[in-house]
Formats: structure tokens, C-alpha cells, sequence
């Protein structure tokens, strides 16, 4: 079953405060090296073949981003590595 | 002759601020109705309020999901139609996310939690803010997670420059809100959205003043004022 990705991080014009707290941590760590740090979101899609893209791409628009403040992108993996989404659960218990 | 004004009050899944709503309609005089996300019915109210909370436990982003909402469909077509939609804190992140204002609402800037009282200036006037005057300051309870309010540099002049800024912070930004605006409005003065929460500024007893009655006393004077509701 093919895998979607999708990624999804603020416009560069919005300020995010995350990823500086990130950058604030990475600095008492003592990583010197890393200038800047920008936060954002990947969902990944178990989706039926073959890959409908402009229903991917709805999806993305209209829901997993805020096209208002946030850009996206998607990638397909045609052969994904296996999940434990991918093995139905027992009724009743946990993974 | 008396009319009765029906003011709908939303409740998603998390929603928290939906009965504070509920009263101050009720102590503005008009009859607060339930109404429920899941169900395609507003029961013909003459405004619709959407509350403070946690809907769906602003899981994806703060009001994204409640946007989908059943009852959401409903509302977007009575807004449409002219129907006063006011949404508050969680509210206002809905009809951002629901298109019907502009912008959108992200985490706060500082990072923390801000739950204070907060003084407002009022600057435009709507069918929300009527009892209102421009340029008048209020103080209501902030109390907000995700409550900066952000946007393109061209939708914040476009927003400014029709007037469009419902009200904004002074004496302190609680969550760093571009241009400190804490509330904005569609071009009619209908669709509303504030951060601050109005209806915890009702009564001496538990507010920190009780301006935030005359956003209920409003529109019950504009629906009023407009022929709405039944006479008895």
C-alpha cells in the first residue's frame, strides 16, 4: 500500500517561536553550528493504489495545512517500511 | 411589545466557554439556544456564538478540525446570509480556519500560556460592538494558548486600511498579535472574532468588570433594531 508524505511548515514570513525555543535548547547544548531552527509538521498517508494526487493534494490544502500561514509538499513512497499501523490491532488491546 | 432574540451558542467536542456564553446572552436580556456540532441545525437563531475551549483539543491546529463540524456548514451558510456570527478565543480560531476572516491564529509568541485580565481598545464598529463606542477601552479576561494573531503583511494593511480591526491589545500584548490586534471583522460588522473573552466580563461578582456585556447587549439591540425575532 503506498505511503504518503506530507510536509507541512509555516510560510517564511511567519515568525515561529518553536523552532527558537528549539534553537535555544541547541545552544545551552552547546551546538554552536546550528544558526536556525524552523518547527513544522509530516503526516504520513496509508492510501489505496493507485494514488489519487489531486485528492491528496485537497487534503493537504484543506486540512492538514493552513494555506493561510502554511506551505506544503507531498511525496509518495511506493514501498514504504512497514508500521505498527500496519498490523491491525486485537480488539481491546494495545500495540 | 416585547420581541425574543434567540442568540445560538455552539458546543464542539472540548468546548469549554459554551454555558459563560449561554449566560451573558441570557443576562443581555435575549434567549441563549444549544446548539450541537454534530446536528445540521441552528433552529432559524438570529446570531450565532462560538466559544472559548478546546476543541478537539486543538489537535492539527486550534479550531481546524471544529471547522468541519457538521453544524459549521450551517453556520457558513447563515453567515452568508447575513446572519451575526460572533466567535470568541476558540471561536475566533474557527472562522479563521473556516475562511469567513481573514488571518489565522498560531501558538503564542513567548511560548506560555496567558491567562489575564486585559485591556482592550475598540475601534471598529459592529453589529457586536454598537453599545460600544470607538475608541473606547475595556478590560476582559485573555486566556489564551495559541492566540497570536498572524497574517500576510498585505492582508494586515488591507484589514487596517477598511477598518477591519475589531479591537486591540493596550497596555501589554498577551501573546504577541501582529499589530496587537486582539479581535477582527468581516466588511459588514456581522462575522466577528476576539480573542479576549467578553463573556467572563459579565458581572461584578466574577469578572474583572463588566464590559463584556455590551457585546451581548449589542447585537440584541441590532437584531432589535433590525426587526429580528418573534413578538410576544
Amino acid at each position: 500500500m503506498p505511503r504518503v508524505v506530507v510536509d507541512v511548515m509555516l510560510k517564511p514570513e511567519i515568525s515561529d517561536p518553536q523552532g527558537q525555543a528549539v534553537l535555544g535548547a541547541l545552544t545551552r547544548l552547546g551546538h554552536q553550528g546550528v544558526q536556525a531552527v524552523r518547527q513544522g509538521k509530516r503526516f504520513e498517508l496509508e492510501v489505496s493504489d493507485p494514488v489519487d494526487e489531486a485528492a491528496i493534494a485537497q487534503i493537504a490544502d484543506t486540512l492538514l495545512a493552513n494555506p493561510v500561514i502554511e506551505d506544503f509538499t507531498v511525496h509518495v513512497q511506493t514501498m514504504p517500511t512497514p508500521t505498527s499501523m500496519d498490523r491491525p490491532l486485537a480488539p481491546g488491546r494495545l500495540a | 411589545m416585547t420581541t425574543d432574540i434567540r442568540v445560538g451558542v455552539v458546543t464542539f467536542p472540548g468546548s469549554l466557554d459554551d454555558g459563560d456564553a449561554c449566560r451573558a446572552v441570557r443576562l443581555a436580556g435575549a434567549s441563549p439556544v444549544a446548539l450541537w456540532h454534530g446536528r445540521h441545525d441552528l433552529f432559524e437563531v438570529d446570531a450565532v456564538i462560538l466559544p472559548g475551549g478546546f476543541s478537539y483539543g486543538d489537535y492539527l491546529r486550534a479550531g481546524a478540525i471544529a471547522s468541519f463540524s457538521p453544524i459549521m456548514r450551517e453556520v457558513i451558510d447563515a453567515a452568508r446570509r447575513g446572519v451575526p456570527v460572533l466567535g470568541i478565543c476558540n471561536g475566533f480560531q474557527v472562522l479563521c480556519e473556516s475562511g469567513l476572516l481573514p488571518g489565522a491564529l498560531t501558538r503564542n509568541a513567548h511560548l506560555h500560556f496567558r491567562n489575564r485580565d486585559q485591556r482592550l481598545r475598540i475601534e471598529a464598529r459592529t453589529a457586536w460592538t454598537g453599545d460600544l463606542a470607538e475608541g473606547a477601552e475595556i478590560v476582559v479576561p485573555v486566556k489564551n494558548g495559541e492566540g497570536r494573531y498572524v497574517a500576510t503583511a498585505a492582508t494586515l494593511d488591507a484589514v487596517e486600511a477598511e477598518g477591519r480591526v475589531l479591537a486591540r491589545y493596550v497596555g501589554g500584548n498577551p501573546n504577541g498579535s501582529s499589530r496587537d490586534i486582539a479581535g477582527v471583522t468581516d466588511p459588514t460588522g456581522r462575522i466577528v472574532g476576539l480573542m479576549p473573552h467578553p463573556e467572563h466580563a459579565v458581572e461584578e461578582l466574577t469578572g474583572p468588570s463588566t464590559d463584556g456585556l455590551r457585546f451581548f447587549t449589542s447585537i440584541l439591540a441590532s437584531l432589535v433594531g433590525a426587526g429580528a425575532g418573534r413578538a410576544t
